[in-house]
């Protein structure tokens, strides 16, 4: 059990030192990780563990790291996916703090940042034909998914609000389909 | 005590914010403007920093801010702060949510979630996209960055010709970055 623990702790590390931009950006590594590498958990589990993680406070990625690491391994397990997810941040940050004032300020930062966060957009993108190929059974799934792309980009609608139209969509729809 | 004020009120933030690190940014500036604990230009530089340096943006801001409050001491307790609600939200919802998951009623509430989890990732491509590639989001010419654009398409074209392990796909995209800013 220890093992499990340790070996929670080192992935989710690694998750934490590589995540660039928010919780969404850890997306692709969680599911590269957890579901294709070390098989902790599937793929539609993944996607609804995600769905709980953005319908609680929080960040995202301490949720869903919490989250996964509950599943694998208890409230230990969630402990120690937590740290892990956590510490690569704080001991970058803390060194940063205690070092610098600025780093936007020079130039090849600045273009490292640049091909990083092209790789961000590849990745996010990636993550979400993964997910789709998940979610999308059915013409319901599609409009959906539509509904949703079309309310995040032009209105100020919270994500919570779509998640739970979703949900009772499902059990209307599904529910009568029956 | 500084300490004590810091966890609590980054516990407040990680218990208020719905839909991530990003909704945090409002909520954490307010708490620095009314606690006096710094200005809004360190704010902004905070902001960029945690954007720049890996990790949840929750977590970066809130170890920035309690170090510069508090030292060390005041970075712990800001961060365990900000971790804290999720923590214990999670552990408490957890044994419902793994009970109950295959009931059901609750198995078509996840059908209709997934959709929408699967279209929210899909806008937050796009929503990154545009601020990555575009000066300041408006979709103008002037302001395209078309070195980013290419190493974008670049890593594209690379991720569907060869599966990668997304560490190294980000590895990659830094180092192009590096390489084409020493050209242009």
């Amino acid at each position: 059990m220890i093992k499990t623990y340790l070996e929670l702790f080192r992935v989710f590390f690694k998750i934490g030192a590589f995540t660039f931009g928010g919780g969404y950006a850890m997306i692709p590594l969680i599911e590269e990780e957890i579901v294709s590498v070390k098989g902790w958990v599937e793929k539609e589990d993944m996607i609804d563990m995600l769905a709980v993680s953005q319908s609680i406070p929080g960040a995202i990625a301490i949720n869903t790291s919490t989250l996964v690491g509950y599943k694998v391994a208890g409230k230990l397990g969630a402990i120690f996916a937590t740290l892990g997810v956590i510490l690569p941040s704080f001991l970058i940050i803390s060194f940063i703090a205690m070092f610098f004032s600025k780093i936007s300020d020079s130039n090849i930062v600045e273009t490292i940042f640049a091909g990083i966060s092209g790789a961000v957009i590849v990745l996010i993108f990636l993550a979400a034909v993964k997910m789709l190929k998940v979610a999308v059974k059915d013409v319901l799934s599609v409009i959906l998914v539509v509904i949703t792309v079309l309310v995040v980009l032009f209105t100020d609608v919270s994500p919570i609000y779509l998640i739970m139209f979703g949900g009772v969509t499902g059990v209307i729809l599904y529910g009568v389909m029956k | 005590m500084i300490y004590i004020h810091l966890f609590i009120e980054f516990f407040r933030i990680g218990l208020f914010s719905f839909g991530g690190g990003y909704a945090m940014i409002p909520l954490i500036s307010n708490v620095i403007t009314t606690n006096q604990w710094m200005s809004a230009s360190d704010f902004t530089n905070i902001i960029s920093i945690a954007e720049m340096t890996p990790g949840p943006i929750a977590v970066n801001t809130a170890t920035y801010v309690g170090f510069k409050v508090g030292g060390t001491f005041g970075s712990i307790c800001a961060t365990t702060g900000v971790a804290m609600p999720s923590l214990l939200l999670i552990l408490f919802i957890s044994k419902f949510f793994f009970t109950y998951k295959e009931h059901p009623i609750m198995k078509n509430v996840f059908k209709g979630i997934r959709p929408v989890i699967a279209g929210l990732i899909l806008s937050s491509a796009i929503i990154i996209g545009k601020s990555v590639l575009f000066e300041h989001e408006s979709l103008s010419f002037s302001g395209f960055h078309y070195m980013t654009f290419f190493i974008t398409l670049g890593l594209f074209t690379l991720s569907f010709l060869k599966k990668l392990h997304p560490i190294l796909l980000i590895l990659i995209g830094g180092v192009l970055g590096l390489v084409t800013g020493f050209i242009f």
